[in-house]
């Protein structure tokens, strides 16, 4: 929804990533969201970690739903394709076009109206088809486009800008990620890049359904006292569980931390991925643990962040379908018609 | 008299008691001795312990439609047999389970009871209760070989091929036919005055559904995404697909899959997914019936407007609502034809057999990529769950996909300006790219948004008007790519349209009021938008009837409202209690036209 070309200038002191380009060439058009937006946060994040990974910009598969978090795929990777689809079935979609080319690296960004309300069937059953994705919720707790209704994300008590409380149960997407099979659960906060950037990494890397639910406050809505999901209480209320941090082949180890907080975990493409533990407590292998502790925290109103599940050894829908390594959209008619020989035989079976 | 080969029999059974398949192997079985029979299953929503019927028509002339009049009955249901008794035509012969005696419901002097003890006869032979219940259909099965004239190595070596691999079933299945052979051989009179012979009508044609056909279609054609949420009567064609895409779609050398299915939490995202797939460049299908392509409307608006190559099987049941889900109609006409809101609209193809059912479902993936739209086959649950004589299915070697305008990486090199929804050929159809593609070109933003020329969002009046212009240029590119209405015209003065499972009694139909000196001139449309030949047949004919499977004329409304008739044009002949239209229902409803309005037939009959 971009009215103004952003103009193509470099500025010279912009580093160049392994591929030779730089952070412009990973951005988007000009975000038409609100000043202060989380989301154009989140968008940026998305930009800082393609641009360090080096991964060519143009091989990103971007969808979406409905809603102000759905509209962000314009505003980061400019050289992919992206795909606004419908209000809260983005999952199905995506679901098509990883199906049809595993080789592109799959990104969907929703809402928390989008997964947690309308697209709340979708949400769950993209998880429990172990999708190769990163998913991201934006999630502000407020239908912000249609000007700040609760969404189903509002804790309970937390009240609107006029100060209406909500009455309802919050449905938090964290929690059913990890009951339903993600193999890959973050939380993080738009407010927090250097959390957020590592996670983004490591969910592009992670084989399998990669989920982060990223508080990301809105402005014109829901950033009032009153609410748990403005700039302040996130703030406030945030304990970092794990960080993660994804080491490339090319990189070098440059932070040593005290033995035993230290878990390394290798990844597919022969990355590292290293996750620090900031809790004696939590074990970031451990789902049903992982679920109590989300839980807990959040009966007590804490928000708890950083990788708190993953399964290294994951699987993807691919790999459960048994299908070709050549991508399906890649076949060509020797590949895909059996031709009249065999016809031949399929009509002598119906004889 | 004897008659051979042209019959009608129906047989009442309980569902879920195992007649299925008896009943399907003597089809089969009849095909086999090469006479052309025509099979229908008319079975409740429910896995055991309702009534269910299996007809099977027996034709020589090749008549496949469904007939009112039951030559031959196989009355195995207590529960029905008082109105099975009364389906039987007079002379007609009815096969009963004589153990407890004659049934006193059996009350009509003019047809001819045939009693066999069938359950006292698989008591003696069988222990196991299971085996009881399944051979009694097994045991009718050896009776009406005898009775009909049925050759009895065709049925045994059925037999033989139905159990490979499960070889002691065999021999128990034999001994049941042969308990029913002999039992007919000596106790009753054998064959009938009704019975079958050899045939060589059928030349290289086979036996098979319309699901499994379509199936077979989408694997030639080039699917490799099936995303698809189970409801009767579409469900065989989803499962067809799986089973023999096993078979045909294996890479040789690493055993892995050419294909995908999915099987979604519901018929919405069945659809997402095959859109997902298909703007990712995967030829992708779901197929469905009427309530899913209710829930399917909004994302048919995404895809029509995004202009996303989908391909949709709408294997038709009764509406509206949950309906009547195991009987048939062509209702779904307008539901899918301008599915979503906003200004939509969306191609259809009826195919009205098996094999068209094939070429269709391959075929509508080139029109899919071509018009980079939703292309709807519209089946239904007569022509999709039950088998039937059909044309061999056959593909040409040298065919190639039509992939439609689709740029690779070197044609984008060659592009100065990239505009995904540029009318540069004056078709209505703008070049797509696919994701991940190019570098630095050909990337766009699909959006369910209004957008200009380039892609980009806009609300501007005269951007989108030009936009919706555009859809309606290739709303009429589809017209001649789609195919044409199949017309036999002698210039008469009447004419019949009719599509779909509609054609399958059509020529008896004909026949039978042509012996009451009425000829028409036919036409069969088989797809949506209607190319130029369907108005020139309406506006050659002075009296035109349209023969539909559904209450309100949907296919009239349609023609009315494309093509600027009037309504009073077009006179319908609408069936729509769920089973297949018969023959003499609608050569009635023409000859009652004729009657009441006082129209001259060609010869005079007199009566």
């Amino acid at each position: 929804m971009t009215f103004v070309p952003k103009p193509k200038v470099r500025h010279p002191l912009l580093e160049f990533n392994e591929i030779g380009l730089t952070r412009r060439d990973y951005e988007g058009s000009v975000s038409t969201l609100c000043a202060g937006c989380g989301h154009d946060s989140v968008s940026a994040a998305i930009t800082i970690a393609c641009n360090e990974m080096s991964i060519p910009p143009h091989r990103f598969a971007k969808l979406s739903g409905i809603g102000c978090s759905s509209k962000t795929p314009s505003y980061f990777l400019g050289a992919s394709h992206g795909f606004n689809s419908v209000h809260g079935r983005m999952p199905s979609v995506a679901t098509g076009a990883n199906l049809a080319n595993h080789e592109l690296y799959c990104i969907g960004v929703s809402g928390d109206g989008d997964s947690a309300s309308i697209g709340v069937g979708q949400f769950a059953h993209i998880v429990r088809r172990k999708v190769n994705m990163l998913y991201i919720v934006d999630n502000n707790g407020t239908y912000g486009l249609t000007k700040g209704q609760f969404s189903a994300t509002n804790d309970r008590g937390s009240t609107s800008k006029r100060g209406v409380p909500n009455l309802y149960s919050p449905i938090d997407l964290v929690s059913m990620a990890l009951q339903v099979g993600a193999s890959f659960v973050a939380r993080s906060f738009s407010g927090d890049k250097t959390q957020l950037v590592p996670l983004i990494k490591a969910a592009l890397m992670h084989k399998g359904f990669a989920f982060i639910d990223v508080i990301s406050p809105c402005v014109m809505f829901n950033n009032h006292n009153g609410s748990t999901k403005s700039y302040q209480y996130v703030r406030e209320h945030t304990a970092a569980m794990v960080d993660a941090q994804l080491i490339t082949p090319h990189e070098e180890i440059s932070v040593e931390y005290a033995p035993g907080t230290v878990k390394e975990v290798d990844m597919p493409d022969g990355s590292l991925l290293r996750l620090r533990k900031l809790s004696e407590t939590y074990d970031p292998h451990d789902r049903i643990g992982a679920l109590n502790h989300v839980q807990r925290a959040q009966e007590q109103g804490d928000v708890i962040t950083g990788l708190l599940y993953v399964d290294p050894i994951a699987s993807d829908l691919h790999e459960v379908l048994e299908t070709t390594s050549t991508p399906l959209n890649q076949l060509v008619e020797s590949d895909l018609c059996p031709g009249s020989e065999a016809l031949d035989g399929v009509n002598a079976s119906f004889r | 008299m004897t008659t051979y080969n042209d019959f009608v029999i129906k047989f009442a059974n309980v569902n879920g008691s195992g007649s299925a398949s008896a009943n399907g192997m003597f089809a089969k079985a009849l095909f086999r001795m090469g006479i052309p029979v025509a099979s229908r299953n008319i079975f409740p929503s429910n896995i055991q312990g309702l009534p269910t019927w299996f007809e099977v028509r027996v034709s020589e002339a090749e008549h496949f439609g469904r007939r009112n009049e039951i030559d031959i009955m196989v009355a195995m249901n207590a529960e029905t047999f008082e109105s099975d008794v009364a389906d039987l035509r007079s002379g007609g012969y009815l096969l009963f389970d004589s153990t407890k005696g004659r049934d006193p419901r059996l009350a009509r002097d003019d047809i001819e009871p045939v009693g066999v003890p069938i359950a006292r006869l698989v008591m003696g032979e069988f222990q196991d209760p299971k085996q009881r219940q399944l051979f009694k259909n097994i045991v009718y099965l050896g009776v009406l070989t005898s009775l009909l004239n049925i050759d009895f190595s065709v049925i045994t070596s059925m037999v033989s091929t139905q159990y490979k691999g499960k070889d002691e079933l065999i021999q128990p299945n034999i001994h049941a036919l042969e308990i029913g052979r002999s039992y007919a051989e000596n106790y009753l009179e054998c064959p009938l005055p009704i019975q079958v012979r050899h045939s060589e009508k059928l030349g290289d044609r086979i036996f098979i559904d319309g699901n499994t056909a379509a199936a077979l279609g989408a694997i030639y054609g080039g699917a490799t995404v099936c995303a698809w949420y189970p409801i009767t009567p579409s469900t065989s064609m989803a499962e067809a697909f799986e089973q023999h895409a096993k078979q045909l779609r294996i890479d040789n050398d690493t055993s892995q899959r050419k294909f995908a299915i999915i099987q979604a939490e519901d018929e919405l995202a069945a659809l997402g997914v095959v859109i997902g797939a298909g703007w990712n460049g995967a030829r992708a299908f779901t197929a469905t019936s009427g309530p899913g392509i209710s829930l399917m409307t909004e994302f048919l608006g995404l895809a029509y407007f995004a202009e996303i190559p989908a391909v949709l099987f709408d294997i038709q049941r009764a509406g509206p609502s949950t309906g009547m889900p195991t009987r048939t109609q062509q209702a779904d006409l307008i539901a899918a034809a301008y599915a979503s809101h906003g200004d939509t609209k969306h191609p259809l193809l009826f195919p009205a057999t098996p094999r068209e059912c094939f070429d269709f479902a391959a075929n509508a993936f080139d029109y899919a990529d071509r018009l980079q739209t939703p292309i709807l086959v519209m089946s239904d649950l007569d022509l999709g769950m039950n088998e039937t004589t059909t044309e061999a299915l056959a593909w040409d070697d040298a065919r190639l996909y039509d992939r439609g305008k689709v740029l690779s990486s070197e044609e984008l090199d060659e592009v100065a300006t990239f505009g995904r929804y540029l009318d540069i050929d004056g078709d209505g159809i703008g070049y797509r790219t696919l994701p991940g593609t190019h570098p630095s070109k050909g990337a766009f933003f699909t959006r369910g948004t209004s957008r200009d020329e380039f892609a980009t969002y806009t609300e501007a009046p005269e951007a989108y008007t030009q936009n919706m212009d555009r859809l309606l240029s290739k709303w009429e590119t589809a017209r001649d790519i789609l195919p044409a209405a199949e017309i036999t015209s002698q210039n008469r003065r009447a004419g019949i349209i009719y599509y779909g499972t509609s054609a399958t009694p059509m020529s008896e139909s004909l026949a039978m009021l042509d012996e009451q000196g009425v000829e028409l001139d036919t036409m069969r449309i088989r797809a949506f938008p209607f190319g130029a030949e369907v108005i020139e047949f309406i506006d050659n004919h002075e009296i035109v009837f349209m023969v539909e499977q559904n209450r309100d004329a949907q296919m009239k409304m349609m023609m009315v409202n494309e093509l600027d008739l009037l309504p009073s044009s077009i006179q319908s002949i609408l069936y729509y209690g769920g089973m297949s239209i018969s023959a003499d229902f609608i050569a009635q409803e023409v000859l009652s036209y004729y009657q009441v309005n006082n129209i001259p037939r060609i010869k005079v009959i007199s009566t």
